[in-house]
């Protein structure tokens, strides 16, 4: 039983690493991009869409077996629920990563600094969240100290993409008005998954005052 | 026969098994931490466990309420309290076995002629009382460590899980072990006086009357549980009251704890030994002991205030089901005897024989004013004679009862053979030789047997032999050479 247990535990820590890597492969996908280095953005691409498969895989299995062994009774429908959330974030990141590849967005050189900042923020508050899922799985109370640094990252996301936004309005160097939404819509999707971070933060804070017996 | 008598025991033991096995595993199978199967089986072999084991210390405290001395009084107990656990449970009022059951041999006491041993009683009620109290107490304490030490050693939720299953079990089967322990005295303890049957050998075991009835009766609240327990643990686990596994788990350590507290002789003697505290070893009501534990974790959550409903139905329930109990169980023991001719007592006789008046002149009582070989028919016309003189104060009923009380014990060469058979295991050679020089002896009251016995015992220098042990050896002989039917 704890065997089967221990192995259930390293599928959870896979997950959890799986969507860690969220963050720095997103970054690194739009920095080759905007460096026009095409061949390794492909690369990245691939690799977002190979973590997202797997981290379906392994949560698939994770529910089935929590099912089957019918493992954790009383929060078994909360663990999955957050499960699906942060797998949102990984179908997030692949969704974006493939939109810079299907739309192909013209982004000014001037915001490529700014759009490689949001993502960094973002992928903070990733790093931030998947450590508080990590302490809530391991029962300590530390978790709690990690949702305010998750509070902050998105804050801090939510600031840079209003920043960006403005400047972009404002920007009389394009002309194109189309061009302008679509800076905005990238601006957006980007911010979009430190949203979603904080989603799963909010549902953390509440899980983890139900699990006090 | 004596099936048939011991059938309405064995209806008891059914539905206890149904109904109380849920107190112990009602959450881990609702909750499915646990299956049912694995439930019933080790709750099961545990309550069959403590009951042969560890069953007789709650059964001698109902004794010494009242011991039904005849087999049809002890099936007409035994129904009566069955019959009043169905009925309120009908009329959806809290219902307890134990108190059941004590309501009833206090009725049959009544019509008996027997007197109620209050001091007993009290201790009976007393018990009832303290039980949920005790196992609030325990499940705040309970509580309080396992937070700390999660607190303190984190232990992850999948981790978790499999401990708090795997203590589900161990404590279930604890719990089961000291449900059979405390609650047979309810199912069998009425038929303890009135049906002794043969010592049996097994693989080398021997299993003595009150073993074999307590088997009987665990065996029959084993039934309850494979036959009827799986929807009630259903109701306990999903409805009535919705608890964490973790928090079910400090709640049934904690009724266990108290409903062993109330059942092993081996604690209630340590204790002694040690200048604690000892419960008083009754049979307590184990779903009392789980709504205590439940307010106990409800008082220390804060959030939940104390339902002062659910309290009042469980003290209502201490007072109305034995009242209750004891008219049903009057009622029918008339009916019984009266309709259907069935003895349901063995009239006991009083008198102010020799050794009675003697050793009533120890207790301060003026022996000249006793009249020699005086004899009373029953305990309630010795109690209205008391009560009429003014030389024999009320204060000492009690003494008068137990010396005058006539019995009859014969040491014939018969029975002495089935004694040294039955003794060969357990007693020491000189022991039993010291016994056999009893041949031929009579004894017409019990305690001056006991008394000679104690005196012979002691006398065959047998050293570091504790009190407990030689009680049981003599208890053991005072049935053994007992005639009287």
């Amino acid at each position: 039983m704890l065997k089967k247990t221990k192995q259930l535990e390293r599928k959870v820590n896979n997950f959890m690493d799986i969507v860690n890597e969220t963050g720095p492969t997103l970054l690194l996908g739009i920095k080759a991009y905007f460096k026009g280095d095409m061949d390794k953005f492909y690369e990245l691409s691939d690799k977002m869409v190979k973590l997202e498969n797997r981290a379906d895989e392994i949560k698939r299995n994770i529910e089935s077996e929590l099912y089957e062994r019918t493992l954790i009774p009383e929060s078994r429908s909360d663990v999955l629920s957050l499960l699906e959330a942060l797998d949102d974030i990984v179908d997030r990141g692949k969704e974006t990563i493939q939109e810079f590849d299907m739309e192909i967005p013209q982004i000014s050189p001037r915001y490529h600094e700014g759009f490689l900042n949001l993502t960094e923020l973002s992928a903070n508050a990733i790093d931030q969240v998947v450590k508080a899922a990590r302490n809530f799985f391991n029962n300590s109370v530390e978790s709690r100290h990690y949702f305010a640094k998750v509070y902050y990252w998105e804050k801090e996301a939510d600031r840079e993409s209003g920043r960006l936004i403005k400047k972009i309005f404002r920007d009389e160097r394009i002309e194109d008005l189309s061009c302008k939404f679509h800076h905005r819509s990238f601006v957006e999707r980007l911010d979009r998954v430190a949203d979603i971070a904080e989603d799963i933060a909010d549902k953390l804070s509440i899980l983890s005052i139900k699990r006090s017996i | 026969m004596i099936l048939i008598y011991l059938s309405s025991g064995l209806f008891l033991g059914w539905s206890l098994g149904a109904n109380d096995a849920s107190n112990i595993f009602g959450t881990a199978v609702g909750t499915r931490m646990v299956k049912f199967r694995t439930a019933a089986l080790i709750a099961s072999v545990f309550v069959i466990l403590g009951a042969v084991l560890s069953g007789s210390g709650a059964t001698r405290t109902l004794g010494k309420l009242g011991s039904v001395n005849a087999l049809g009084g002890a099936f007409m107990v035994a129904l009566a309290a069955g019959f009043s656990v169905f009925w309120m449970t009908r009329l959806k009022l809290p219902v307890s076995t134990s108190q059941a059951i004590v309501g009833a041999i206090v009725g049959w006491n009544f019509f008996a002629g027997m007197l109620t041993d209050y001091s007993s009683l009290a201790k009976i009620v007393f018990s009832w009382v303290l039980s949920p109290v005790l196992a609030a107490i325990f499940a705040i304490l309970i509580y309080l460590l396992v937070k700390k030490l999660l607190r303190l050693f984190p232990i992850s939720l999948l981790r978790l899980d499999v401990y708090t299953r795997a203590a589900l079990i161990i404590v279930g089967a604890f719990g089961a072990y000291s449900l059979g322990a405390n609650n047979i005295a309810n199912v069998m303890g009425v038929f303890v006086p009135a049906a002794p049957l043969d010592t049996i050998t097994i693989f080398g075991i021997k299993f003595t009357s009150i073993q074999q009835l307590f088997f009987i009766g665990s065996v029959a609240i084993a039934s309850g549980i494979f036959t009827y327990s799986y929807k009630v643990m259903q109701t306990v686990g999903n409805k009535v009251v919705k608890l964490t596994p973790l928090s079910a788990l400090v709640i049934v350590l904690a009724e266990s704890l108290v409903l062993f507290l109330f059942a092993s002789e081996g604690l209630h003697d340590w204790l002694i030994a040690h200048n604690l505290p000892a419960l008083p070893l009754v049979p307590v009501s184990s779903s009392q002991l789980v709504v205590g534990g439940v307010i106990g974790i409800g008082i220390i959550q804060g959030g939940k205030t104390i339902k002062y409903r659910i309290v009042g139905k469980i003290t209502s329930g201490w007072v109305i089901t034995p009242l209750i109990s004891a008219i049903i169980a009057f009622i029918s023991l008339f009916f019984l005897k009266n309709v259907f001719e069935i003895k349901v007592y063995e009239p006991v006789a009083y008198q102010f024989s020799k050794p009675a008046i003697k050793r009533l002149s120890n207790q301060n009582i003026d022996k000249d004013k006793l009249a020699l070989n005086q004899r009373f028919e029953n305990a309630l016309s010795l109690k209205k004679y008391i009560h009429q003189t003014n030389y024999l104060a009320d204060s000492s009923l009690d003494e008068i009862v137990k010396f005058t009380r006539l019995d009859s014990f014969y040491f014939s060469a018969q029975k002495l053979n089935i004694f040294n058979q039955e003794a060969a295991d357990w007693f020491s050679t000189p022991e039993i030789k010291t016994i056999n020089n009893l041949q031929g002896e009579e004894f017409v009251h019990e305690w001056r047997l006991k008394q000679r016995l104690r005196k012979i015992l002691d006398d065959s220098k047998r050293k570091g032999e504790n009190y407990r042990k030689l009680a049981k050896k003599i208890d053991f002989v005072v049935e053994t050479f007992r005639t009287a039917e």
